[in-house]
């Protein structure tokens, strides 16, 4: 019994090994796959996270917009809005929205 | 096998430790492939404490007394379900329960957002390892579930007969995946501040785990309401006990966040509000797990543990600290971006309810803390009952209540009064119908509840006009027919709809709440085999005294030597409505003093109470007999002085029999309370709503394959953007 626990505990930790360490492992493979360190490439990358992080949140801020061109549709069927009110929320809203599809546009 | 058990806690430990560092290395070196290591670590995390949860459920199950938890909980006649679930009944338990709990959520979190936040989920790496490598350390180094004695003794305590209810088989993980749940956002909020990263998209990625955790903790608080009501004596669901007021508390600031994170995505405004809210739930989360286990709390739901309140604290302090330093430095990126642009909008309306919600929490807070506090400063135990407690949550919740049938009505943004006047119409016609009708029934001897009666009417009515217009427009959209428009709608509208069936069902809860609080007929007195007594509308008649003996390895039965109860018969205007048997188990206990018969029923008696239940009224029944007259002492003396421990259930019976023919006078309490089953059907119904709004549009198969949906060109999108 004694031995079984040890070698269940060994097996363990060889594939919590494996599974933590497989990115590591990945990298170092894909860098000794390259001529030479990419300085260029490298210095890009902090850049380029940024840029995907801004995208992101872009996107999130999109659908958001979107969202809120449905509510306030929504509101206005329902009788929350005046069509007057409605117009100027909508075309406020519309406006938002395609400034932030401009931005991801800008981004991409 | 304990030791396979204490050797995952350990691997645990060290693979904690490891993704702290990775994750962190990761995002300050801007090598990602040491944040995915940690990320992975949080996934190797989930994968040993399951192996561990494995180790101690097997030990349960097997009945393996050399495991010191199992042999303090667990014994041969606790039937085998109960026995699966007195893994968590322990201090140390409750531990993996935790942790195990909180790797998995966090290993679904994280792989979820694996392609986005990189930066903001490295930090929540880091620290949803903390926190898993806290729980782990206390478990390693204080409280080890996989602890051994040998030889092995060969029976266990069993599990408290308390605990021996359905309800409490699930409360645990239901509660627990709440209060772990409320990390996930926690992490992503610190997350967000440490990266910088405040915008849009770390609220549209914690949305989901914020919404479950609110679901979780309201399942496992109305859980543990319902086996305090059915299985405990005193025929309450609520007692501000301080453990319910620290799971209620996470709860009131998660419902505050899920409102206000809306006007965040929507109009960009009330960030600081916003993390702060999440940090502070995250932190209540923390401090309702730290009551039960730092031994400053005598009760039922406490492990005791007084070792663990230090490093408890220090980990509270350390999230109290950390949030306020964080979000104090990052104030100027929090700024909001939009002003609100009228008092009379829904964004006003969210603003009031999370004012209300968040004093409910502060009342709470000081109620459960300040008696805690003083004893600890003056040493003078102090309390603070029910009564305070009602005398500010009342209020605030008729308030609440009041803002949940407002808000539906009004329009994001600005809404005019002649719309708004328009709006309310239906709905203050539907409270003022409730008004009338009460007064016509006679039901105002109670006020507060009678307001609480036409608010709930008033919610009833504002969003039953909002489905009602709702499906008219679709229908008028999309020629569709009622059902399918009513379907529609709310798959269409899913946080909306979903919302609104939540105000729905907390409207019905705290109807049933009201009712059964303010007119319940209460009772206790005590009756002979014959007698009568008037409670309320109903005349119960106790018929005469029962006894079950349960031979000591009888497993299906609640592990009680013996019970006591007595033959009730319940009728109305003369007509039969119910008959019931409410019963006290006595317990064998430890103590050999006791002698042979009185260690046979010598541990904690428990009550098994009886009730008739339906959905207009509950007649709640408890029972507390007497075995100490002096005819039954003088048996049990003479079975102490005679017999055996392997003879001692004769006299039991011997003691059974003359309970049967001479029986004492009993005491009973006797509760008839209207409408406690809408309390639960409120909870069910506020449940359901939640599910709804947080479903994802495009189903979870596709959310959690986050399969691309393809997007609109530019072009595209433009042309439907732009009106013509």
């Amino acid at each position: 019994m004694a031995f079984l626990v040890v070698l269940l505990t060994l097996a363990l930790i060889a594939l919590v090994i494996l599974v933590v360490v497989a990115p590591l492992r990945r990298e170092r493979h894909s860098e000794q796959a390259k001529d030479g360190v990419d300085l260029a490439s490298a210095s890009h990358q902090p850049r380029r996270a940024m840029a995907v992080s801004r995208i992101a949140d872009l996107e999130a801020a999109r659908e958001a917009k979107y969202r809120e061109i449905r509510d306030a549709e929504l509101d206005f069927r329902t009788g929350k809005l005046s069509r007057e009110d409605y117009e100027l929320i909508d075309a406020d809203l519309r406006a938002e929205a395609i400034a932030i599809l401009n931005d991801i546009e800008a981004g991409n | 096998m304990a030791g396979l058990g204490f050797a995952c806690l350990v691997l645990a430990l060290v693979v904690c430790v490891y993704g702290i560092g990775a994750s962190l290395y990761g995002v300050r070196s801007g090598r990602p492939e040491y944040s995915e290591s940690g990320r992975r670590s949080v996934y190797a995390l989930a994968g040993v404490l399951s192996v561990a949860m494995l180790v101690l459920e097997i030990a349960f199950l097997g009945n393996d007394f050399a495991f010191n938890t199992v042999a303090d909980t667990s014994s041969r006649t606790t039937p085998e379900l109960y026995r699966a679930a007195a893994v968590w009944s322990s201090q140390e338990g409750s531990l993996l329960l935790w942790a195990w709990l909180m790797s998995l959520w966090s290993s679904l979190a994280l792989f979820l957002t694996r392609r986005r936040l990189r930066d903001v989920a490295a930090y929540a790496t880091a620290i949803l390892l903390g926190f898993g490598g806290f729980f782990v350390a206390l478990m390693v180094f204080y409280a080890n579930p996989f602890a051994t004695t040998h030889p092995a003794p060969p029976e266990g305590v069993g599990l408290d007969p308390l605990l021996r209810f359905p309800t409490m088989m699930i409360h645990p993980p239901m509660l627990y995946s709440g209060y772990t749940l409320c990390t996930i956002p926690f992490a992503f909020g610190m997350g967000a501040l440490l990266a910088r990263r405040v915008d849009a998209d770390w609220i549209k990625a914690i949305r989901r785990f914020a919404f479950a955790a609110w679901l979780f903790l309201g399942i496992g608080i109305l859980l543990g309401a319902l086996w305090s009501y059915s299985e405990l004596g005193w025929g309450g669901y609520w007692g501000w006990d301080a453990v319910e007021n620290a799971s209620l508390m996470p709860w009131l600031t998660g419902t505050a966040f899920l409102h206000s994170l809306m006007i965040q995505e929507k109009r960009g405004m009330l960030k600081v509000w916003n993390v702060s809210l999440v940090l502070a739930t995250g932190t209540l989360a923390i401090m309702g797990t730290f009551l039960v286990r730092s031994g400053i709390l005598d009760s039922i739901h406490a492990f005791g543990g007084h070792t663990l309140g230090v490093p408890f604290v220090c980990l509270i302090a350390l999230m109290i600290t950390g949030s306020i330093y964080l979000v104090v430095s990052r104030r100027e990126m929090l700024r909001s971006e939009h002003r609100l642009d009228s008092l009379l909008s829904r964004e006003s309306i969210f603003l009031a309810n999370n004012l209300v919600l968040v004093g409910l929490c502060f009342v709470i807070l000081w109620g459960t803390y300040f008696p805690l506090i003083s004893e600890a400063l003056t040493g003078q135990e102090a309390s603070v009952g029910p009564p305070w407690f009602d005398r500010y949550t009342v209020p605030l919740a008729l308030i609440l209540v009041l803002l949940s049938g407002i808000g539906p009505v009004i329009a994001w943004r600005r809404a005019t009064f002649a719309n708004a006047r328009r709006n309310f119409l239906a709905p203050l016609a539907c409270g003022l119908l409730a008004l009338a009708g009460l007064e016509i029934a006679g039901v105002t001897q109670k006020p507060l509840a009678l307001v609480m009666f036409c608010f709930a009417a008033f919610v009833f009515g504002s969003v039953g006009q909002e489905f009602f217009r709702g499906t008219r427009a679709r229908r008028a959209m999309a020629s569709e027919p009622l059902p399918l428009a009513l379907l529609s709608l709310v798959r269409r509208n899913r946080r909306r709809y979903g919302g609104y069936i939540v105000h729905i069902g907390i409207a019905v809860l705290f109807v049933g709440v009201a009712a059964s609080s303010s007119f319940q007929h209460a009772s206790q007195l005590s009756l002979r085999p014959g007698q009568s007594t008037r409670v309320g509308a109903y005349e119960i008649r106790y018929v005469r005294p029962t006894v079950t003996i349960t031979p000591r390895y009888d497993e299906a039965h609640t592990g009680s030597t013996v019970s006591f109860g007595g033959l009730l018969d319940v009728t109305k205007n003369g007509h039969h409505v119910a008959t019931l048997n409410p019963s006290e188990g006595f317990y064998a206990s430890e103590e050999a003093s006791q002698g042979s018969v009185g260690s046979l029923i010598g541990g904690q008696p428990v009550s098994h109470v009886a009730m008739d239940a339906s959905l207009t009224r509950n007649v709640w029944t408890a029972i507390e007999p007497d075995i100490e007259t002096p005819s039954l002492k003088r048996i049990i003396t003479a079975g102490n002085n005679t017999l055996p421990p392997s003879e001692a259930l004769v006299a039991i019976a011997y003691l059974a029999r003359a309970y049967l023919q001479h029986p004492p006078p009993t005491q009973f309490n006797f509760l008839v309370s209207p409408l406690v089953f809408w309390i639960w059907i409120g909870g069910l119904i506020a449940g359901g709503g939640g599910l709804i709004a947080m479903w994802p549009a495009g189903g979870w198969a596709a959310y959690l394959v986050r399969r691309r949906v393809a997007v609109r060109s530019r072009a595209r999108a433009l042309r439907g953007l732009a009106r013509a």
